[in-house]
C-alpha cells in the first residue's frame, strides 16, 4: 500500500481527487464529444447547431434545467450504487435488475397500503425499493463472500432473471385489471413524491438524491462501517488481518449497492411514472451508472457531476439533437460509450500529460479499473476471491 | 397434442438447434477470449454489430455470404478495440466490455438510420443458404447452414485448444501468464489472438441470427443472447463441447418456451427464459457440477511486475 493510499484510509480525510484525477474525466468527455462531432458530420449535419440544440434543451432555460435535473435523479442513485460497490472492491453490474425489482416493490407498496399519511407512506415506498434491490444483490454478495464466486457473472445473470421474473409477476399477478397497458395499479396519492414546481416534472426526489449522496459520503468517510468497507476494497488481506470481516463487508456493500439501485427505481415510480410499467427490457440506468461512477471517480460529489452530464446527454440527445438538429439520437449512445472507453484507457492521454503515468504507477491500487486515485477499483486476485472456484 | 408425438419431438429438436446455433458460435468466441485471460462480456455487443453488418453488406452487395464475412470482420474490429483498451492500456475488462455493449446499441441504431434512412428495422435480405445439391438439404434448410458451420467450428476449436502448440500457448497465458512469459510466449500476442478470434466468432454468431435464422436486422435484436452465450461458456466449463451441450440445453429451453402452448406445457414461459441464467449460477456455486474459470482470466498482464 502506498503512503498516499494509507494516509487516505487512516486519516479519513476528504479524498479530493488529485489534479489528474479531475483531468482524465474532463479529457475523456471532451474527446468523446469530438467523436460525436465526427458522427454528426458523417450524417451531413452541422455539429455546432447540434450541440447548440443539445445545450438549449438541457440548460437553455430554467425550466429545461429543472427537467434535466429530473433526468439526473435515477443516475445519481445508480452511480452511487456502482461507486459504493467499487469502494469495497466489488463490481456491481447488476444495477439494471436491482432497479427493476426496486421499481416493482415500490409500486406495490405504493398502491397496496391505503390509509397512510404521506410522511409515512413515501418513506415506506422508498424503503420497499431499497429493500428489494438490496435483497436482490445480497445473493451475489453472499456467493462471493462464501464461495469466492465473482460477482460480475452472478449480477449479470441476475439482471436477466429479474427481467423475466418481474415481467411474469406483473402479467400474472400484479397487473391493473382495469387498464389495458401492462402496468400495476397507480400508486396512491399519499405515496407520490410531491411535485415542487408547476408545469415541470421537478419533484422531491431530486433532494432525496442529494441527501442520499451526502449520506453515502458520510457513511464511507465518517463511520466505522464505511472505514471497514473501504479497507476491504483497498487491501482485503490486510483488513482481514486487522480484524475486519471481509465476508461480512462484501455482503453489506452489495446490499447497500443493490439498495441504492432499487432506490433509483422507487424514486422513478414515486416521482415520475406513478406505477410500474412493464417494458420487458432494461432501462439503461444500471449500465449508465457504471459510467457515472467512473466519471465521478467513485466519489459521491463526482457522481453528482457525472450523473448531471449523462442526464443531460440523454435528454439532449432525444429532444435536442434528434428533434431540433435532425441528428439520430443514437449518436449519444456512441458518445456515452466513448466516454467510458476514454476513462478506462486513461493511458491514452499519457501523451498529453507526461506526469500521468509516473504518478499513477506510484498510486496504483489493487484494481485494474480506471481511477487515477487507484482506490475503489475492483480488486482481482485477492485472499477471498481467487477466481470463481477453489 | 401429446408431448410424445413424433412431429412435436422433431420440431422441438429443430428449433432447439436453431436457437442454439448463434449461442454456440458466440460461446466459442468467449472460450478463446477467456482461455487467453481476457473476460469478454462484450459478446452481446459484438453479436449485435455482427448481425447489423451482415444485413447491411448482404443488402448492398446482394451476397449473404459476403455479409457473413463482413460480420466477422466487424466483430474483429470491435474486439480489437476491446483488446487495445484492456490488453494494451490494462483497463478493467468488464468496464471495456460494458462500453462495447453500450456502443453497439447506439452504433447499430445510428448506422441503421444513416444507411437505410429508417428506424427500428432494415429491409429484408436473402438469407445465407447452402447449394441444394448437398446432402441433407431439407434438414439444412430448417436448421440453417450456420448449424453445420457451428458444428465444424466446435470440433476445430477443441482441436486447436487442446491438441496444438498454439492452443497450449493460449491456455498458458490464461492460466499463468508469468510462467508463459518466462518460457518465451508473447502474452500480449496470445491475448490479442484470443480476443480477435472471439470477435470473429461472436460476429459470426450475430450473422447467424440476422441472415441465417432471420432475414433482417431489428434494433437490439440479440436481446441478451450474448449473455446467454457467456452463460454457456461458464456452464460448459470453458470447453467447446461443454459449450455446445450448454447451448443445446439453453436452446431446448427456448424451444420449449416458444412451443409451450402447442405442447400444452403449464410452466410459464418466463421461467424457461430464466433457466439458462439460473442453471449457470447453480453451476458456478457448485450445485450442478463445478465451473472453474481460467486462473488469470480478468487480470491484465503487466510485463516485469512481480
Amino acid at each position: 500500500m502506498s503512503d498516499r493510499k494509507a494516509k487516505r484510509l487512516f486519516t479519513g480525510s476528504i479524498p479530493l481527487p488529485t489534479f489528474e484525477g479531475f483531468l482524465v474525466p474532463i479529457l475523456a468527455v471532451v474527446a468523446a464529444l469530438l467523436v460525436g462531432v465526427l458522427f454528426i458530420l458523417w450524417v451531413g449535419k452541422d455539429p455546432i447547431l447540434a450541440y447548440k440544440a443539445l445545450w438549449r434543451v438541457t440548460f437553455g432555460s430554467t425550466r429545461n434545467t429543472l427537467e434535466t435535473l429530473v433526468d439526473t435523479v435515477p443516475l445519481i442513485f445508480t452511480g452511487l450504487s456502482v461507486a459504493l460497490a467499487f469502494r469495497c472492491g466489488l463490481f456491481n453490474i447488476g444495477g439494471e435488475g436491482q432497479y427493476l425489482v426496486g421499481s416493482l416493490a415500490a409500486a406495490v407498496a405504493g398502491y397496496a397500503l391505503p390509509g397512510l399519511p404521506a410522511v409515512v407512506h413515501i418513506p415506506l415506498v422508498l424503503l420497499a425499493g431499497f429493500a428489494a434491490g438490496g435483497l436482490w444483490a445480497a445473493l451475489p454478495g453472499w456467493l462471493k463472500a462464501r464461495f469466492g464466486i465473482h460477482e460480475v457473472i452472478n449480477t449479470i445473470m441476475m439482471n436477466y432473471i429479474s427481467l423475466y421474473f418481474v415481467h411474469w409477476l406483473v402479467i400474472a399477478h400484479l397487473k391493473d385489471p382495469t387498464n389495458l397497458s401492462q402496468r400495476t395499479p397507480k400508486i396512491l396519492e399519499s405515496a407520490v413524491l410531491p411535485n415542487l414546481l408547476q408545469n415541470t416534472r421537478f419533484h422531491l426526489g431530486f433532494f432525496v438524491a442529494l441527501l442520499v449522496a451526502l449520506g453515502v459520503y458520510f457513511l464511507l468517510w465518517r463511520t466505522i462501517a464505511g472505514y471497514e468497507i473501504r479497507a476491504v476494497g483497498l487491501a482485503p488481506a490486510a483488513a482481514e488481518y486487522g480484524g475486519i470481516s471481509v465476508a461480512r463487508n462484501i455482503i453489506l456493500a452489495m446490499v447497500l449497492s443493490g439498495g441504492l439501485a432499487g432506490l433509483a427505481g422507487a424514486v422513478q415510480v414515486a416521482g415520475i411514472s406513478l406505477a410500474y410499467y412493464d417494458g420487458a427490457g432494461f432501462v439503461g440506468y444500471g449500465f449508465n451508472g457504471i459510467a457515472v461512477a467512473l466519471l465521478g471517480r467513485n466519489h459521491p460529489a463526482g457522481v453528482l457531476v457525472g450523473a448531471l452530464l449523462f442526464g443531460a446527454l440523454g435528454r439532449g440527445g432525444v429532444r435536442g439533437m434528434q428533434a431540433i438538429a435532425d441528428v439520430p439520437k443514437s449518436m449519444i449512445g456512441v458518445v456515452q460509450a466513448a466516454i467510458i472507453f476514454f476513462i478506462a484507457a486513461e493511458g491514452l492521454f499519457r501523451v498529453l500529460v507526461p506526469h500521468l503515468r509516473q504518478r499513477r504507477q506510484a498510486s496504483r491500487g489493487p484494481g485494474p479499473a480506471g481511477g487515477t486515485g487507484g482506490e475503489g477499483a475492483p480488486h482481482s486476485g485477492t485472499a477471498t476471491e481467487g477466481g470463481a472456484g477453489r | 397434442m401429446s408431448i410424445f408425438s413424433l412431429t412435436v419431438i422433431a420440431s422441438l429438436l429443430i428449433s432447439s438447434i436453431r436457437s442454439a446455433t448463434p449461442l454456440v458460435l458466440a460461446a466459442l468466441g468467449g472460450i478463446f477470449s477467456e482461455r487467453s485471460g481476457v473476460v469478454n462480456i462484450a459478446l452481446e455487443g459484438i453479436m449485435l454489430i455482427g448481425a447489423f453488418t451482415a444485413v447491411m453488406i448482404s443488402y448492398s452487395s446482394g451476397s449473404a455470404w459476403l455479409g457473413v464475412l463482413a460480420a466477422m470482420a466487424a466483430g474483429v474490429a470491435i474486439a480489437w478495440l476491446h483488446g487495445v483498451v484492456s490488453i494494451k492500456y490494462r483497463a478493467d475488462q468488464v468496464v471495456s466490455g460494458t462500453a462495447i455493449n453500450i456502443l453497439a446499441v447506439g452504433l447499430t441504431e445510428f448506422l441503421l438510420a444513416k444507411f437505410f434512412g429508417q428506424a427500428g428495422q432494415t429491409p429484408n435480405v436473402t438469407p445465407a443458404t447452402l447449394p441444394t445439391w448437398l446432402p441433407l438439404h431439407g434438414f439444412t434448410q430448417q436448421v440453417t447452414a450456420f448449424a453445420w458451420i457451428a458444428a465444424v467450428l466446435v470440433v476445430l476449436t477443441h482441436v486447436v485448444l487442446f491438441h496444438t502448440p498454439l492452443g497450449l500457448r493460449i491456455r498458458a497465458v490464461g492460466e499463468h501468464p508469468r510462467a508463459a512469459d518466462t518460457v518465451g510466449i508473447n502474452v500480449f500476442h496470445m491475448r490479442y489472438l484470443g480476443v480477435l478470434l472471439s470477435g470473429a466468432l461472436a460476429g459470426l454468431g450475430g450473422a447467424a441470427l440476422s441472415v441465417g435464422l432471420l432475414n433482417s436486422f431489428t434494433d437490439n435484436m440479440t436481446a441478451g443472447r450474448g449473455f446467454i452465450a457467456l452463460a454457456a461458456v461458464i456452464f460448459g466449463k470453458w470447453s467447446p463441447f461443454g459449450a455446445l451441450a450448454a447451448s443445446l440445453l439453453f436452446g431446448f429451453a427456448d424451444a420449449l418456451q416458444t412451443q409451450a402452448q402447442i405442447i400444452g406445457l403449464k410452466v410459464p414461459s418466463e421461467f424457461l427464459l430464466m433457466s439458462p441464467y439460473i442453471l449457470t449460477m447453480l453451476a458456478l456455486a457448485g450445485v450442478v457440477g463445478r465451473s472453474t474459470p481460467p486462473a488469470a482470466s480478468g487480470t491484465p498482464y503487466e510485463k516485469g511486475e512481480r
